[in-house]
């Protein structure tokens, strides 16, 4: 088994106390960040650590509108993960979504493109793995923003998806995790797609900037909002954390306000 | 309160008028609004069971949760699961609500995920944009399982906003009030959030509700933008309690608005409904107040020392008879009294922290307040 030193976002993310069941089961996890910190780092810590070794049935299907398999590769390589490994050990889908336009809204009725295939695409996915695996799958998307982009600017229809894909996390105890970008939304009165998305998560991350300003050796902080903490007793409780982090090569490093000189 | 919003619903409608209807809305900043929604829920249950109530039985439309976590909520709430079929019905828009899972399975390649389409208690919509089958299909479940008086508990979860994304506010309002009219609905409620929508929509289904519950959250940010994490103690102050306004409406049109904190011990459990309203407002004002060096506070002792201080008032309640002052009687004690603080004997009492000795002016006498105009002599 993998011996590995448990970090204060796998803490906030209750990681810790279990693999088994995998504590994100069932659960919606959002990421937000903004141009001035990324919160990309998050989604490839999240994918290293769902595709360890501690979890050997977990699967991963994951949705890539912005960037292609490659990049994620070269990325988690260094952090340790082999993706396309991975890939051909059944424990990876890859799903390039780059070139995605949704088809108007009469083509689209008919499932012929668009999200409803998409859909039917996940589906399919899951009811081919292995019995073992089919309760333990994680489906990760990287970004919604495209998603709308995709849809042609319609956000009902990345709604709907959003929505059958969280049937599956409570019909077969499916993770969906999933990155949003909020200054996209700022200008915005009422971001109501923003906000229906918050209203679906059991977990929420936000990626910020300080707000004393840029730091060398501080690269942003996290805030964790988690609505179903489960502690070392099982029993569930929510809980906020927030903390620092620095972004180094291979690693990322986490530590609380005021712990690093 | 949120005790006379249930009782509101349990009672339900007299003969020919609308059935109570109960809105109740939240807002991203404190989304407790289904911690509410889940307390009502299995108030009703309760009463229901114990047959207190005008309805005989609940129908859940469930939008944004599968049939399966009701029965669970109900479950971890203690009420009697094995019984469920016998009063409860869920009409699922939550597991295909545009149909595309049956579409899939029409084409021959899939694969059955669903375990709720199975269950007993419910029965699927696969079309959710059609309000009139919606509409029909409630009456439905409410007729083949419990005839007479039911009650109609609309869980429109996240999700009277679902209905709202997919129909226009007109017909959504039409379908409530249908609703509202059927003469075998006891009792409708809802949850709405209520920044997802123009405030004029919001305002229209606040018009179809005779209770609207708001879920607030207890301090609100600065800016007033919603979900803000910039001041993180706010976040964390917010974080698993609030404040509920509830709004009644009499028939007489009177309206009647109550306001409760309450928190949230455990997410899966139990919501402690209420804190009283006092304990509310002082548990704001603890929030309130500043984080200082200094102590505002009294120590018990000091508070002790301040009740020993003898006010110049007649009633002291230090244990001896008390005289009420009436005006007249008081010549001969003012002479005595007079004469003891002229010969320098200063009455000592059993405190021995310190007394406050006051004559009474003649010339005050006549008039009828005691307390007023006091020559006053501090002897410590």
């Amino acid at each position: 088994m993998e011996n590995r030193a448990l970090n204060l976002l796998d803490e906030a993310l209750g990681l810790g106390y279990q693999t088994d069941p995998w504590p994100l089961r069932g659960k919606v996890v959002l990421i937000e960040d903004c141009v001035e910190t990324s919160g990309c780092f998050v989604l490839h810590q999240l994918l290293k650590r769902t595709l360890s070794s501690q979890s050997p049935n977990n699967t991963v299907i994951f949705l890539a509108f912005s960037h292609p398999l490659s990049h994620y590769d070269r990325i988690l390589r260094k952090l340790g993960c082999n993706l396309v490994a991975q890939r051909e050990n059944g424990r990876f889908f890859f799903f390039d979504m780059l070139k995605l336009l949704c088809p108007d809204e009469k083509e689209g009725r008919t499932g012929k493109g668009g999200f409803i295939s998409l859909y039917w695409k996940i589906q399919d996915t899951i009811c081919a793995l292995p019995e073992n695996n089919k309760n333990h799958v994680t489906i990760m998307i990287d970004d919604m923003s495209l998603m709308e982009v995709a849809a042609h600017g319609s956000s009902d229809h990345v709604l709907d998806f959003m929505h059958y894909c969280h049937t599956l996390t409570s019909e077969l105890g499916c993770s969906l995790i999933t990155l949003n970008h909020e200054d996209i939304y700022t200008s915005m009165e009422r971001p109501a797609f923003m906000l229906q998305i918050k209203y679906l998560v059991d977990v929420f991350i936000k990626a910020e900037p300080l707000a004393t300003g840029l730091a060398a050796d501080v690269h942003g902080q996290l805030t964790v909002l988690n609505w179903g903490f489960c502690n070392v007793k099982g029993s569930s409780n929510n809980k906020i954390t927030n903390f620092h982090f620095k972004v180094k090569e291979n690693s990322v490093e986490y530590f609380y306000p005021g712990t690093r000189t | 309160m949120a005790e006379s919003m249930c009782r509101t619903l349990r009672d339900g409608s007299l003969e020919g008028e609308q059935a109570p209807a109960l809105t109740i809305k939240d807002i991203a900043a404190s989304p407790f609004g289904f911690h509410v929604f889940s307390h009502v829920l299995s108030q009703l249950s309760s009463f229901i069971l114990a047959s207190k109530s005008q309805s005989r039985g609940i129908v859940i439309v469930a939008f944004s949760r599968s049939p399966s976590f009701y029965v669970d909520l109900l479950k971890r709430r203690g009420i009697d699961a094995n019984s469920t079929h016998k009063w409860i019905q869920i009409l699922d828009c939550y597991s295909d609500p545009l149909g595309w899972k049956y579409q899939r399975m029409g084409s021959g390649n899939c694969m059955d995920v669903s375990h709720e389409t199975s269950s007993s208690l419910s029965r699927a919509c696969k079309d959710v944009k059609d309000l009139d089958k919606l509409y029909s299909m409630i009456l439905e479940l409410g007729k083949g399982k419990f005839y007479v008086n039911l009650c109609c508990c609309l869980v429109f979860l996240n999700e009277i906003n679902e209905m709202l994304r997919h129909s226009s506010t007109p017909t959504v309002a039409s379908l409530l009030n249908n609703l509202r009219s059927h003469e075998q609905i006891s009792s409708i409620f809802w949850l709405l959030h209520s920044d997802l929508h123009e405030v004029k929509v919001t305002s229209a289904l606040e018009y179809l509700s005779s209770v609207v519950a708001s879920v607030e959250p207890l301090h609100q940010t600065a800016g007033g933008k919603r979900g803000d994490l910039e001041n993180l103690s706010l976040l964390e102050q917010n974080f698993g309690k609030g404040k509920l306004q509830v709004r009644f409406k009499r028939r007489n049109g009177r309206v009647r608005v109550v306001n409760e904190g309450f928190h949230i011990d455990q997410s899966s459990s139990n919501f402690t409904s209420v804190l009283s309203e006092d304990g509310l407002v002082n548990q704001i004002n603890q929030c309130l107040l500043p984080k200082v060096q200094f102590d505002l506070e009294l120590s018990e002792k000091e508070r002790i020392d301040r009740a020993k201080v003898v006010l110049p008032f007649e009633h002291q309640g230090n244990g001896e008879p008390i005289h009420i002052y009436d005006g007249r009687r008081s010549l001969t004690e003012s002479k005595t009294e007079a004469t003891l603080a002229s010969s320098g004997n200063s009455q000592k009492t059993d405190s021995g922290e310190g007394e406050i000795i006051y004559f009474r002016s003649m010339s005050n006498i006549n008039h009828g307040d005691s307390t007023d105009d006091k020559m006053t002599n501090h002897n410590i």
